[in-house]
């Protein structure tokens, strides 16, 4: 009842019916609600009706461009990409996690190695790319230095302005992100658990076969998903690095949206990014659906 | 046996630490040796492509559009969000999940697909408001609103905004006395880490800038980087530390803070 008392103060000023109090109250909402209704809801409504529009009206013949041979290699390297950018990144990140968790909860070490992944996982993009180049690029620091000492850097040619390259760079913003979000499941871990084990007669590996590993794996899997739904995305490093456009869907985007050929081009920009939507929408159920197994154990 | 597993662990540690060390650093590293390289090959170090980022006057007018940004949108954000997260706790709670699921969408649409929606909109906006760089922080302000909803959330569902309202109310004050002289100081550490956050995100802004067409900090580094590469190199490294260090104090400011929470509490 305490709660109706203050919002009768606020209504003694204002004797309208009853539908408008209601509205009074929902008022300090709508400049929020016009803002994101602008500025999120629109993008995104004009991205759906775009893939579907045409010069002549509705059309599927934008869709119908996915299935273009570049376009289908395209959505190929990008899965292929995120998933082993992914991967390298959630195993090494795990393994650093595990490292910094151990360790004081208050420490220097910690709180720098925390700050130090959260410029690194946010701030990659162009930066990145420039740093790579500096250091495994033609000129890059570490071949030069290879070359002074008779050792070849690249015996095969040049890999670094590749998808390969392309994946070394995005572990490189994979692993702290892996820290930031596997970080709080390693926190939740009890030294219980392995008295538990070591009183069962258990050792290290089976404390990790059938104990910890269980546990952690739902937190694991769902930051693999975040991980790879952040390199799917990704598109700055990209950018700077590749100068040849539409390796990976991002790339094609930017490829459609920059061309001066028209209207056209612009909705086909609309349905790869629908095509992006859609692969990352099934990503954040999946995720959505491991959350809540993980968190049925670990305490937030 | 416990000793071995700590001797062990203590080892493990070390590879780990040494070995990611040297990945991370050593591009970092390797950024600052390519920015000071002299001309020739045995030529000495030299610092030209640090001071010749401030005479390019189309890099000081990025640097300063994306610092501007980062400010707007700042503001922007702790105008439209704070209030609105504050008077919906109060006044509207049902509607507290929907706008906690808005404010969270722009993590599951990818920046990349967000700006083939803003084209037509700033094609617009170019033509009937403004065609300012600054006019991003209409964008920018989409994709901080995660970042900092998370950080607000944390910061108000550590204070009582109800009591504090209620006792505020009852002694007269209006409803902006209650939010900004009442509320906000209670969560300044919460205030300030979203602030900060806007700040990392903004300055490390490429996508959208690029893809409509504004020369922003990111913008100019990488149009840089095809003619003059040590110097949008030595601008890298500048934003790089700036941000990293902007973080650092984040941390510590947020751990003094809820230090002095906890001691007032106590005592």
């Amino acid at each position: 009842m305490t709660a109706v008392a203050v919002s009768e103060t606020e209504y003694v000023r204002r004797p309208l019916g009853g539908r408008l109090r209601i509205s009074s109250a929902w008022l300090g909402a709508a400049p929020f609600l016009l803002y994101t209704g602008l500025f999120l809801f629109l993008p995104t409504v004009l991205v759906a009706v775009g893939a579907f529009s045409g010069p002549h009206g509705p059309t599927l013949a934008n869709l119908a461009q996915l299935s273009r041979p570049y376009v289908v290699s395209a959505f190929l390297n990008s899965l292929v990409l995120s998933a082993v950018s992914a991967s390298v990144g959630a195993v090494v990140g795990s393994v650093l996690a595990y490292a910094v968790a151990t360790g004081s909860p208050d420490g220097i070490l910690r709180r720098l190695v925390t700050a130090f992944c959260g410029v690194l996982s946010q701030f990659g993009g162009v930066t990145l790319a420039f740093a790579f180049i500096a250091t495994i690029g033609t000129e890059g620091f570490i071949v030069i230095w290879l070359q002074q000492h008779g050792i070849r850097f690249y015996p095969n040619g040049v890999w670094l302005f590749s998808l390969t390259g392309l994946t070394l760079i995005y572990t490189y913003f994979e692993i702290p992100l892996m820290v930031i979000v596997f970080m709080p499941a390693l926190d939740g871990i009890r030294p219980q658990w392995r008295e538990a084990t070591e009183t069962l007669g258990g050792g290290t590996w089976h404390y990790w076969r059938h104990v910890a590993g269980p546990l952690l794996m739902p937190a694991f899997l769902g930051a693999w998903l975040l991980l790879f739904a952040n390199a799917f995305s990704a598109y700055a490093t990209a950018a700077a690095l590749l100068d040849i456009g539409g390796v990976i869907v991002p790339l094609q985007i930017s490829r459609a949206l920059s061309s001066e050929v028209g209207l056209d081009q612009a909705n086909f920009a609309a349905a790869l990014a629908l095509g992006m939507v859609v692969i990352v929408a099934i990503i954040t159920l999946l995720y959505a659906r491991l959350q809540r197994r993980s968190a049925r154990w670990l305490p937030r | 046996m416990n000793r071995r597993r700590h001797r062990r662990l203590a080892a493990f540690k070390a590879v780990v630490y040494v070995v990611l060390g040297l990945f991370f650093l050593l591009p970092i590293a390797a950024m600052v040796e390519f920015a000071t390289r002299g001309v020739g090959i045995s030529s000495p170090r030299t610092l030209t492509a640090f001071t010749s980022i401030g005479s390019d006057p189309e890099l000081v007018d990025a640097i300063t559009a994306s610092l501007e940004l980062a400010v707007i949108t700042s503001l922007g954000m702790l105008a439209l969000l704070l209030p609105t997260m504050i008077w919906i706790r109060l006044r509207v709670p049902q509607m507290v999940r929907p706008v906690e699921l808005v404010c969270l969408t722009p993590l599951t649409i990818p920046a990349i697909v967000l700006v083939v929606g803003f084209a037509p909109i700033y094609n617009w906006i170019e033509i009937n408001v403004s065609d300012s760089i600054l006019m991003l922080a209409l964008a920018y302000l989409v994709l901080v609103l995660p970042y900092c909803y998370r950080a607000l959330d944390a910061g108000l569902s550590a204070v009582d905004i109800r009591t504090l309202s209620e006792a505020a109310r009852s002694l007269g004050a209006s409803w902006a006395t209650v939010m900004w002289r009442i509320i906000v100081p209670n969560m300044s550490s919460a205030v300030s880490n979203a602030c900060l956050l806007c700040v990392a995100v903004v300055l490390g802004e490429f996508t959208v800038a690029n893809l409509l067409n504004f020369e922003n900090l990111q913008v100019a580094i990488s149009i840089l980087g095809t003619g003059n590469a040590s110097v949008s190199i030595a601008l890298a490294v500048v934003s790089l530390v700036f941000v990293f260090f902007f973080l650092l104090l984040l941390s510590f400011l947020g751990r003094a803070l809820s230090r002095r929470r906890g001691g007032a509490a106590r005592a």
